[in-house]
């Protein structure tokens, strides 16, 4: 039986690389008694595969794991269960029955939604000025850009990527193509920003956050990964 | 959500800043404001490798238990973070709390091993704590010492107020009550380093004032207060079902060096290997009961989600209930798919055979332990392993599918000749025809692969070799080459592998384990001339110790080259560690003789340590 978990990394989490959270989930699986599917073999490993791996420094409020299990409680019982099992600042949103056919999480990964604050000490003088500036990037037609492939460099076109990019609050808000084609970082596209106004780009003046991650449903929508699946009842 | 004590530019600009931020699986969460003492707990290495180390967990886990003490870990940051908080001046601080340690009431440091030394004064510097024990004032943390380096602490006697002699688990809660009585009576540091000196265990170095003759060495050490005793007796538990063990083992996020459950099952070793100074120092044997280890494993399992248990002793196979656990642990391990590893276990019919139920044949190697290259070395060191088991262990093994096999030498041991040496060699050789001897071609999963590597010799305190002598650089060097040929001349050296360790930090560690307090002077110029990670070869650097013993006017060879007389004081001398002086004397001459001792279970060669009221010896006779 498959299932689909969300889950939310916070705050000091947001250093525990991609690999090491993966690991941290094997054991959450043993502390929390999941009945989960291993692998046939002399070394078994559990049945277990991430959406899209998010980079450190980053907070998230909508990351993605998908397992087998050879059987369940309902979905109530096993995110309390998880939790239990989990350290506080990695939180257990949800646990859906996808069915049989449906394709795994990193398959489907297509968009993700970012919001991005400033850090203290950074935020611009002229706040207003600054959103000006991003609001006439994001209204050109193209953002042409250069990036580093394999064999060299290639320019291509950003603004059919970034889907959405504005202001919120004092951050910034916006929605980019994610997955195994045409993965945008938020990073990427702030500073290409900042290279357009022809400023420095300041490192550490975003924390950025993952708000969701969507796939494509039949009709090609945008959708929340977690509603592939159902609640078990 | 908890504060960190660095902020995230700095984080972010570092190597697995996971190293820094706690928080981890297990990790006790307490308000300082409710506790009336704060102790630090501190492994002077990298996050992974003392993460990794079990005495500290358990004494953790101890420490915690108590309502009015919160214990929290600091480790060595890593070169990247020691240059940013030098440069910024941000005080050390502990994973838990993220708060500086220069606040608390105590910092332990654990004394692993002998490089590390260095890494102690980065961690006091690191803190803004004195480096010196007189610098500091009633508003900095005790800072004490424990650990196996602490059987000779005179090296860190300048940089220590106290050390702790043995087992952990024993004194400490006399200690802590010792501090809260003394803050309630308004006591002053110097009156706690008073009431510390009575309990059991506890060496206060400031209280002993040490002579030295005109050749250099120890003539006399003396207490210079009545509260210290002439001699300091080494501290353990006698019964270890009734001793504190972890309950909840900490998970780190990284991949640390030992990432899997550690069950320890017993304590001490029978042996007697005359170069081994856990084998004498953890002396008596102590088992831990079938029961109570069963349901540890199960508790720590559970508790920790680890996919992996392990074993954990001088010498797992002289634990009197072994089948029995290791057939529990299978039965438990194949329910969760958890592996089980298995390490010091002697390679006969038994071990080959839950090690083939336990793990893929093809993936793991078998490891022996020679020591010696010659069955005359190996008596001199009473190493009680002989070239027919090992053959006969690796015949059994390679009919059962193994092909690969690990062999672990020393190199410089007292007496060595040639012979000794080219005998590695030989026995590898002797290993590799067993295996064509013993598997016909077409069963073969390739070649033979024996991998041989030597380290040097370095004799340690309260070991029968604590009066050898040991070899220079060069000495060690030659005796490398000298295997390394001899290995060349080999039939088989296709199948064979020799590997040998760096000579620089041998001699340095031969300094530093038995060295006096003139050393520590040693110590602490190197560390000014940025001598750290001295245990990580890419951070080693051989001259910044050879300017500190010129600058010092040290001499490293009178520590490590020159013979000693058997009516020597040693600087370690006024520590009982349970072992007699009488005893190790004895046993360094019957090494020297060539002759080898039973060991404890077939007959007690009475070392001293029966005093404890525990052992086999005691056993059998009560």
């Amino acid at each position: 039986m498959k299932i689909r978990i969300k889950f939310s990394k916070q705050g000091s989490m947001k250093f525990i690389g991609h690999l090491d959270i993966m690991r941290y989930f094997q054991k959450v699986m043993r502390r929390a008694e999941v009945n989960i599917r291993y692998s046939e073999g002399f070394s078994p490993h559990q049945i277990m595969s991430f959406a899209a791996p998010l980079g450190v420094g980053i907070t998230s409020s909508g990351e993605y794991l998908d397992i087998e299990v050879l059987s369940t409680d309902t979905s109530k019982v096993m995110v309390d269960r998880l939790n239990n099992a989990m350290v506080e600042e990695i939180r257990i949103l949800s646990y859906r029955h996808l069915g049989d056919a449906s394709k795994n999480a990193m398959s489907l990964v297509s968009a993700a939604d970012y919001t991005l604050e400033f850090r203290e000490n950074y935020i611009p003088a002229n706040l207003e000025e600054f959103f000006e500036n991003l609001e006439s990037f994001y209204r050109q037609e193209h953002i042409f850009i250069v990036k580093p492939t394999k064999r060299g460099q290639k320019e291509m076109d950003l603004k059919p990527l970034v889907y959405r990019l504005e202001r919120r609050g004092d951050g910034i808000f916006m929605q980019v193509s994610t997955g195994s084609t045409d993965n945008i970082k938020p990073e990427l596209v702030m500073e290409e920003f900042y290279k357009s106004r022809q400023w420095e780009y300041p490192r550490f003046a975003f924390q950025i956050q993952r708000e969701e991650v969507y796939g494509r449903d039949d009709s090609g929508r945008l959708i929340p990964l977690e509603e592939f699946g159902e609640d078990i009842e | 959500m908890r504060k960190l004590a660095l902020p995230d530019e700095i984080l972010l600009s570092i190597q697995q800043p996971a190293r820094y931020i706690g928080g981890e699986v297990n990790m006790c969460v307490k308000d300082p404001k409710d506790v009336a003492i704060r102790f630090a707990m501190c492994f002077p290495d990298v996050y992974e490798i003392g993460m990794s180390h079990l005495g500290i967990q358990i004494l953790y886990d101890m420490f915690n238990r108590r309502e009015d003490t919160y214990c929290e870990r600091v480790y060595s940051p890593w070169t990247d973070l020691d240059k940013i908080l030098r440069e910024n001046k941000i005080p050390l601080f502990a994973l838990e709390s993220q708060e500086p340690i220069k606040n608390f009431d105590f910092l332990g440091i654990t004394l692993q091993y002998e490089m590390c030394y260095t890494n102690i004064l980065q961690i006091l510097d690191l803190s803004q704590i004195p480096i010196h024990s007189r610098d500091r004032g009633d508003e900095y943390p005790i800072v004490i010492g424990g650990g196996p380096c602490a059987y000779n602490p005179e090296p860190l006697a300048d940089f220590f107020d106290l050390f702790y002699i043995g087992e952990g688990e024993t004194v400490y809660d006399r200690l802590l009550d010792a501090y809260l009585e003394n803050k309630k009576q308004g006591g002053n540091r110097h009156k706690f380093f008073e009431m510390a000196a009575r309990i059991p265990g506890i060496y206060v170095p400031s209280f002993y004032d040490v002579t030295y003759n005109k050749d250099g060495t120890v003539r006399g050490f003396k207490p210079n207060n009545i509260n210290a005793s002439e001699k300091v007796t080494k501290e353990l538990v006698m019964n270890m079902d009734h001793a504190p063990y972890i309950e909840k083992p900490l998970v780190p996020f990284q991949k640390v060096t030992q990432d899997r459950v550690v069950l320890e099952i017993q304590r001490g070793c029978i042996r007697g290997c005359r170069f081994c100074q856990a084998g004498n120092v953890y002396r008596p044997l102590r088992e831990r009961g079938l029961d109570c280890l069963k349901s540890y494993a199960k508790q720590m399992l559970e508790t920790t989600g680890h996919e992996e248990i392990s074993l954990s002793s001088l010498s797992s196979s002289d634990y009197t209930h072994l089948p029995e656990l290791v057939d529990f642990l299978i039965e438990q391990c194949s329910l969760r798919k958890v592996n089980i590893s298995l390490p010091s276990l002697r390679i006969d019919a038994f071990s080959l055979d839950v090690m083939s139920k336990i793990q893929d044949v093809k993936k793991s190697s078998l490891t022996f332990a020679p020591e010696a290259g010659s069955q005359r070395l190996r008596d001199v060191i009473n190493k009680g392993l002989t070239e027919e088991v090992i053959l006969q262990g690796a015949a059994e093994a390679f009919k059962g599918g193994w092909n690969r096999v690990k062999l672990y030498f020393m190199l410089g041991l007292p007496t060595e000749q040639q012979e000794d040496m080219e005998g590695i060699a030989l026995l590898s050789e002797k290993i590799a025809e067993t295996y064509y001897d013993t598997v016909p071609k077409e069963q073969r999963h390739g070649k033979a692969q024996i991998v041989a590597s030597s380290s040097f010799f370095v004799p340690k305190p309260f070991t029968p070799f604590q009066w050898a002598r040991m070899c220079t650089k060069e000495e060690f060097l030659e005796r490398a080459y000298i295997v390394k040929n001899k290995f060349k001349e080999m039939k088989n050296s296709k199948s064979l592998k020799y590997n040998w360790h760096e000579a620089d930090v041998t001699v340095l560690e031969g300094v530093l384990a038995r060295g006096d307090r003139k050393v520590g002077a040693v110590i602490e110029a190197a560390y000014r001339n940025g001598a750290l990670f001295d245990s990580w070869s890419e951070y080693f650097d051989n001259s910044r110790w050879l300017k500190a013993f010129e600058k010092c006017g040290i001499d490293p060879d009178f520590y490590t080259v020159r013979e000693r007389s058997l009516d020597e004081i040693f600087p370690w001398d006024f520590i009982d560690a349970g072992v007699s002086k009488e005893f190790l004397k004895r046993e360094w001459l019957l090494a020297l003789g060539q002759k080898v001792t039973p060991n404890c279970r077939q007959k007690c060669s009475g070392c001293g340590a029966r005093q404890f009221g525990g052992g086999v010896c005691y056993e059998n006779k009560n």
